[in-house]
């Protein structure tokens, strides 16, 4: 029962971090050595060498992918207090239907994000022959099953002890 | 001593006028305000909101002027001036047909909006307001662009999205709440007329058939009451939605 409880609590933690690096890093999309990212893009120049960063254009299309990353990091971050206010007021043989919904939900954010940038990235980043899809935008792909997962189990396991 | 005193008090008026002379002076000014900055699309109309403050009272003298000087050019043309309360709209310029008068001295407002806007307006316009006796002071100077689309400011989206999310999730919880809470409200209700019902058939029967003692209905009574008991206790451990259809048993 404690390992079912570690497993469930680590899984969650796990969605969170992969929410957070996904939405901070500076790696959705590469362009021969020029890193774009929701926030800012960030170029490596040669003479003289040197890392600098310009924020993002100010597009809507853009705005609504960062505006969905940061909804689903609400949502997790909900969920996961939720769950432990929850695990000590639910009586014996109750679901954590609302630790569930939360969780769903943030999954929900996380691929209509990814999807939207996918489909809109050429609006801000015109498309070069090597562009290439950064590790930022896998994470939030990988993101998006595994807070399914979570949500379901939440909602499909039942208190005991 | 008489003279004394009304030389005393004549010097005192004189210092008096001369302190508010010197102090109240420099506010003798008209102030004027505008925006800085002005954006348009192109083809639709902007209004260039022009507003004053003079301390004298709003004769029918006060005037407004307009002037404008296009972003490529060094000349200011006048465009509109307003006096002893007739406005006098260009006729002849570039803004024939497209300006109109908006604002109300009275209330210190002198605003005109320019229509069917065209990338020839670009330029700097000038309010210049005159209340005579109060006419000194600056005019101010608003800045139009015209462009193709207006740019939203940025975290326009970002903010309504993420506020609409949230705004329809807590609404949707909330239901859930309220629903839950009247549905457990209703059964409470309705189980404390069952077993009012009960108690009552109980005494009946108990007083009808007090000698033969029966038992079964007492039993029944109280197994059907701890049903439905656990039954509720149950839908108050749920922590939601949708529990009617997930409770099979």
């Amino acid at each position: 029962m404690l390992l079912l409880l570690l497993g469930i609590i680590v899984l969650h933690v796990a969605v969170l971090v992969l929410l957070f690096v996904s939405t901070i890093v500076s790696q959705w999309l590469i362009v021969n050595g020029r890193t774009a990212d929701l926030w800012q893009n960030c170029s490596t120049l040669e003479v003289p060498s040197s890392f600098q960063c310009v924020t993002s254009s100010t597009n809507e299309w853009l705005q609504s992918v960062q505006a969905m990353m940061i909804l689903s990091i609400i949502f997790s971050v909900l969920s996961l207090f939720w769950f432990f206010c929850q695990l000590f007021t639910l009586t014996k043989g109750g679901r954590f239907y609302i630790t569930g919904f939360f969780q769903i939900l943030a999954g929900l954010c996380v691929m209509s994000g990814a999807a939207i940038f996918t489909v809109r990235h050429t609006d801000w980043q015109p498309a070069t022959s090597d562009t290439a899809f950064g590790f930022a935008y896998i994470l939030a792909w990988v993101a998006f099953p595994l807070a399914i997962i979570s949500g379901v189990i939440y909602v499909i396991l039942r208190k005991r002890e | 001593m008489w003279s004394q005193g009304t030389s005393g008090s004549g010097s005192l008026v004189l210092v008096a006028a001369l302190f508010s002379a010197l102090v109240l002076a420099p506010t003798l000014a008209i102030h004027v305000y505008t925006h800085r900055e002005v954006h348009g699309t192109v083809g639709s109309q902007v209004t260039l909101a022009c507003s004053f403050w003079s301390s004298e009272w709003i004769s029918e003298d006060v005037s407004i002027t307009w002037l404008f000087q296009p972003e490529s050019g060094k000349d200011t043309i006048s465009i509109f001036h307003f006096v002893k309360g007739q406005p006098y709209v260009d006729e002849v310029g570039a803004f024939k047909n497209r300006m109109e008068w908006v604002g109300d001295p009275h209330r210190k407002d002198g605003s005109i909006i320019i229509r069917n806007l065209d990338y020839t307006d670009n330029g700097t316009f000038t309010c210049d307001v005159k209340n005579p006796p109060d006419i000194g002071g600056k005019s101010s100077q608003v800045t139009l662009y015209v462009l193709e689309k207006v740019p939203t400011r940025y975290g326009v989206v970002l903010g309504a999205v993420i506020g609409g999310v949230l705004g329809l999730v807590i609404l949707v919880v909330v239901i859930g709440y309220l629903i839950r809470y009247c549905w457990l409200r209703r059964q409470a209700t309705l189980q404390r007329q069952l077993s009012a019902m009960e108690k009552g058939k109980l005494q009946r029967s108990a007083k009808d058939s007090s000698k033969r003692g029966r038992q079964p209905p007492v039993l029944y009574a109280m197994l059907d009451h701890s049903r439905s008991t656990k039954s509720a206790s149950e839908k108050k451990s749920k922590g939601g939605l949708g529990e009617s259809r997930k409770d099979k048993k």
